[in-house]
C-alpha cells in the first residue's frame, strides 16, 4: 500500500507535465506563455529522472554502493578525490554546458518552437542523459579512463585510433564554428568588439594579480574581474558613440577572423596562469551565474512566445539553415538533446572524483537534464522576440539583401509582419548600427535575453546594456573554449603525429609545440575563414557539419556502451543504448550523405560545386566569388567539405563494424568479458 | 541557543560547499582535503604549498588530453 502511495506525487507531476505539453502542442495560432514550455520540460525531467534513470541505475548498471570508486582506490588529493555529490555536480555541469545548448535551439526556432522543444525533451531523456550516465559509469568502473582508451580496451586497437582521429576532426570543426559565432556577433559592432577585446587586458591583470600580488585568491580576483567587465560594457557604449574611437573598433568579419586566428595562436602558447586560467575563471562564473539568473528571470517575467509553434519552414526551405526537418532538426540541436562531447567530459575528471557509485546517476543523468533545461531557455528566449526580427537577424544577406527595406519586404512575403522601422528601432534599442543577418545564435539570444532582463531591470533604457552583456557572456566562454580547445587539439595532434615522427610527441619541446599549435590554428582558422566569406553566412553551411560530427561522436559513445552491456552479459537491457544509437546513426548518416550528395546546391556540397563549375566553364562569376581564382577556391572548398562529411560517415561506419563484431563475440562467450576493475578493489592498470 | 549554533554551523557548511563548488568548477579541488590526505596517508612526503598546489592543478586542467565544452 505504502509503495503505491509513494508514487502519488509523481503521478501529479506526470499529469501536470502532460497538461502543459498538451497545451503547448495543441496551441494553433494563439500565443501561449513560455511558462507552459518550462513546466512541461521540468515535469518531463523529474519523471524521467525518478523512473528511467533509476531503472538504468538499478537494473541495467546495477550500481553498487559498496564498490570502491576510482576516487576511493587512488585517492591522491589531486586528480582522484572523493567529492561531495553536489560539489561534483556543479563541476560536471560547468564542464558540459557551453555554447552548444544556447546556439542550436536558437537556429532550430526557424521551424517554430514546437519541433525543437519536442526533440530536446525526447532526445535528452532517451539519448543524451543516457549517454552521459553510461559513459560515466563505464569510465568509473575502469579507473576513470578516457573515451579513447575505453574504446581501445573494449573494441580494439584499430577502432581506438579511428575514434581518436575522429575526435580531433570534430574538435577542429567545433572550434571553427564557435569562433564563427563570435565573428558574426562582433562584425561592425564597435561596442561588442571593444567589450570583448577588453577581456584580454582584464584577464592579463587578473593573472598577474593572482601570481604576484595576492597569490591564489580566486574568489577575490574573480569579483574584481567581474566589476572590470561591467565597466568595460559601460565604456563600450561610450566608445560606440565616440566619433574618433568607434571607427577603430568597427571591424569587418575578415579582420576579426585574422585577429582571432592570431589571438588563438598566442593564447594557447602563453603560460596558462597569465591568460587562459583567469579567462576561464571569468567565463565559467559568468556563464553559470547568467544561466541561473536567466532561469529566474524567465520564471518572473513569464514572456509570451511570439514565434508560431510550427512555421512553414518545416518543409526545408528555411533561410537560417537548409535541409528538411528530418534529419536536419536532429542535427541542428545537438547539445541540450544529445552531445557526443559530453562523452569526453564524462570520461575525464568527473569519474575520478565520484564518492559513491550510486551518485553517478545524479551527476551523469541529472547533469545532462540540467543542460537540456539551458537549451529550453535558449529556445524560449529566441521565441519570445518578434518572428520578423528573428528572421531579419538570422537570414543570410544572399536572401535578405543588405537594407532594412529589402529585408522587410522579403520577410513580409514569408508571412511575418515587420517594417523597416521596426528593424531600425531594434538596432537602436540594442545600441547597434544594424541587426541584419547576424546568424549564429548569439545575437538573437542576446536580443531575447535583453528583452527578458530589461522587463525586470531598467526597461528599454537598459536594453543596449543587457544586449552587450549577453554578447560578452557568450563570446567570453566561446573564446575560452577556443583557447583551451586549441591547446587540447595541439596535444592530441602531437600524440597523433608522434606515431609517425617521434620527436613531435615531446610536449615540452618548443618546436613541436609551435608546429602543432600552428597546424591546429590553421585547421580551424581555414574553416572559419571560409565560413566568414560564405554568401550564405557560413553558419548555414557549417553548423550542420558540426552537428553531424558531434552527434556521430555520441553515436560512437553509445556503440561503446552497447558493447559493454553485451560484454557484461546484460544484453537483455542493451536496448537502453541501442535505441538512441540507432536513431543517431540514422540521423547522422542520412544527414552526412545528404550534405555530400543532395541535388539541392544549398544542401549538397557536390551539387554546389557542380553549379560553380558549370558557371566557371561558361566564364561566369557567382557570388561571393569576384574572380575566377575565387571561383576555383569555392569549388575546392566544396570538395573539401564533402570529403570531411564523408570522412565522418566512414569513421562512424568503421566503429559500428567493430562494435557489432565485439557484441557478437561477447554473445558467443559464456561468461562476462567486460574489462572492469573487479569489485574486490584489487588495483590494476592506470593510477598510482 | 543550541538551535542558533546549529543553524550557524549549517550556514558555514553551506558556505564551504558553495566555495568548493565554485573552485572545482575552474578545476581547483579542495586544498585542505589534499593536505589532510597527505598528512594521513603519506606523512613522509613533502606537502605542496597552496601556490604550488594551484600551479599543479592548472597544469592538469590545461594540459594534455583535456577537451573543452560544447
Amino acid at each position: 500500500m505504502s509503495r503505491i502511495v509513494n508514487h502519488v506525487p509523481w503521478l501529479i507531476v506526470a499529469v501536470l507535465g502532460a497538461v502543459s505539453l498538451g497545451t503547448v502542442a495543441l496551441a494553433r495560432g494563439e500565443t501561449i506563455n513560455a511558462l507552459w514550455v518550462v513546466v512541461a520540460a521540468v515535469c518531463t525531467y523529474l519523471i524521467s529522472y525518478r523512473y528511467y534513470s533509476l531503472f538504468i541505475a538499478n537494473r541495467v548498471m546495477r550500481l553498487d554502493p559498496n564498490r570502491p570508486t576510482p576516487a576511493a582506490r587512488h585517492n591522491d588529493g589531486l586528480d582522484y578525490v572523493p567529492t561531495n555529490q553536489y560539489v561534483l555536480f556543479g563541476h560536471h555541469f560547468a564542464a558540459i554546458a557551453g555554447a552548444g545548448p544556447l546556439v542550436g535551439p536558437v537556429l532550430a526556432a526557424q521551424m517554430g518552437y514546437l519541433p525543437g522543444m519536442l526533440w530536446i525533451l525526447a532526445g535528452v531523456v532517451i539519448a543524451g542523459a543516457v549517454q552521459d550516465f553510461m559513459v560515466l559509469f563505464i569510465s568509473m568502473r575502469r579507473d576513470g579512463r578516457s573515451l579513447g582508451e575505453l574504446i581501445k580496451s573494449e573494441l580494439g586497437e584499430i577502432p581506438g585510433v579511428i575514434a581518436l582521429f575522429g575526435t580531433f576532426m570534430i574538435m577542429v570543426i567545433i572550434l571553427a564554428v564557435l569562433a564563427l559565432v563570435v565573428v558574426k556577433a562582433l562584425t561592425n559592432s564597435p561596442w561588442g568588439f571593444f567589450t570583448v577585446a577588453a577581456t584580454v587586458p582584464i584577464a592579463l591583470f587578473m593573472g598577474v594579480y593572482m601570481r604576484f600580488i595576492r597569490p591564489g585568491r580566486i574568489g577575490e580576483i574573480s569579483v574584481i574581474g567581474f566589476v572590470l567587465l561591467i565597466g568595460s560594457i559601460l565604456m563600450g557604449g561610450q566608445v560606440a558613440q565616440s566619433e574618433t574611437l568607434a571607427p577603430l573598433f568597427t571591424l569587418t568579419g575578415i579582420q576579426i577572423t585574422w585577429i582571432l586566428i592570431g589571438y588563438g595562436f598566442v593564447a594557447s602558447v602563453l603560460p596558462v596562469w597569465l591568460l587562459l586560467a583567469p579567462r576561464d575563471y571569468l567565463s565559467t562564473f559568468l556563464k553559470v551565474g547568467t544561466i541561473v539568473v536567466l532561469a529566474l528571470c524567465i520564471l518572473l517575467v513569464a514572456p509570451p512566445l511570439k514565434m508560431p509553434s510550427v512555421t512553414r519552414f518545416i518543409d526545408g526551405t528555411g533561410p537560417v539553415w537548409s535541409g528538411s526537418l528530418f534529419p536536419f532538426l536532429f542535427i541542428t540541436i545537438a547539445c541540450g538533446a544529445v552531445s557526443g562531447f559530453h562523452a569526453l567530459i564524462s570520461s575525464g575528471t568527473t569519474p575520478k572524483m565520484v564518492e559513491n557509485e550510486v551518485q553517478a546517476r545524479f551527476i551523469g543523468y541529472g547533469g545532462m537534464l540540467t543542460e537540456s533545461f539551458v537549451a529550453i531557455m535558449a529556445l524560449v528566449a529566441a521565441s519570445c522576440i518578434e518572428p520578423g526580427v528573428y528572421f531579419a537577424m538570422n537570414s543570410p544577406p544572399a536572401v535578405l539583401g543588405t537594407t532594412a527595406e529589402a529585408a522587410a519586404q522579403v520577410i513580409n512575403n514569408w508571412g511575418f509582419v515587420i517594417t523597416p522601422e521596426m528593424i531600425h528601432q531594434m538596432a537602436t534599442d540594442v545600441g547597434e548600427v544594424s541587426i541584419l543577418s547576424r546568424a549564429g545564435g548569439a545575437p538573437t539570444l542576446a536580443v531575447g535575453m535583453a528583452h527578458i532582463f530589461s522587463e525586470l531591470f531598467g526597461g528599454k533604457a537598459m536594453m543596449a546594456f543587457w544586449y552587450h552583456f549577453a554578447i560578452l557572456f557568450e563570446a567570453l566562454f566561446i573564446l575560452t573554449a577556443v583557447d583551451a580547445g586549441t591547446r587540447a587539439g595541439r596535444f592530441m595532434l602531437q600524440d597523433l603525429l608522434g606515431v609517425f615522427f617521434k620527436p613531435l610527441q615531446q610536449t615540452a619541446s618548443w618546436a613541436g609545440n609551435l608546429i602543432a599549435t600552428a597546424l591546429c590554428v590553421a585547421a580551424w582558422g581555414y574553416i572559419l575563414y571560409q565560413g566568414v566569406v560564405d554568401p550564405l553566412g557560413g553558419i548555414n553551411t557549417f553548423w550542420p557539419l558540426f552537428g553531424i560530427s558531434n552527434q556521430m561522436l555520441a553515436g560512437i559513445a553509445l556503440i561503446l556502451a552497447t558493447v559493454v552491456l553485451f560484454k557484461m552479459k546484460r544484453e537483455r537491457y542493451a536496448w537502453v543504448t541501442m535505441v538512441p544509437a540507432v536513431w543517431l546513426l540514422i540521423c547522422t548518416l542520412t544527414a552526412g550523405v545528404q550534405k555530400v550528395f543532395h541535388a539541392n546546391p544549398t544542401v549538397g556540397f557536390l551539387a554546389h560545386a557542380e553549379r560553380f563549375s558549370a558557371a566557371a566553364a561558361e566564364g561566369k562569376l557567382l557570388a561571393p566569388a569576384t574572380s575566377m581564382e575565387q571561383m576555383r577556391q569555392v569549388i575546392f572548398n566544396d570538395y573539401l567539405d564533402a570529403a570531411l562529411a564523408s570522412l565522418f560517415v566512414l569513421v562512424v561506419l568503421a566503429v559500428l563494424f567493430f562494435g557489432i563484431r565485439s557484441c557478437l563475440l561477447a554473445l558467443r562467450s559464456d561468461r562476462p568479458t567486460a574489462r572492469e576493475i573487479p569489485a574486490s578493489g584489487v588495483t590494476a592498470g592506470a593510477g598510482d | 541557543m543550541g538551535n542558533m549554533s546549529s543553524m550557524r554551523s549549517n550556514l558555514s557548511r553551506f558556505r564551504g560547499l558553495f566555495e568548493q563548488t565554485a573552485k572545482l568548477m575552474v578545476g581547483v579541488p579542495d586544498y585542505d582535503t589534499y593536505v589532510a590526505h597527505m598528512q594521513d596517508r603519506h606523512p613522509d612526503k613533502p606537502v605542496m604549498s597552496y601556490s604550488e598546489f594551484l600551479d599543479n592543478r592548472m597544469g592538469a586542467r590545461y594540459g594534455a588530453g583535456k577537451a573543452g565544452c560544447c
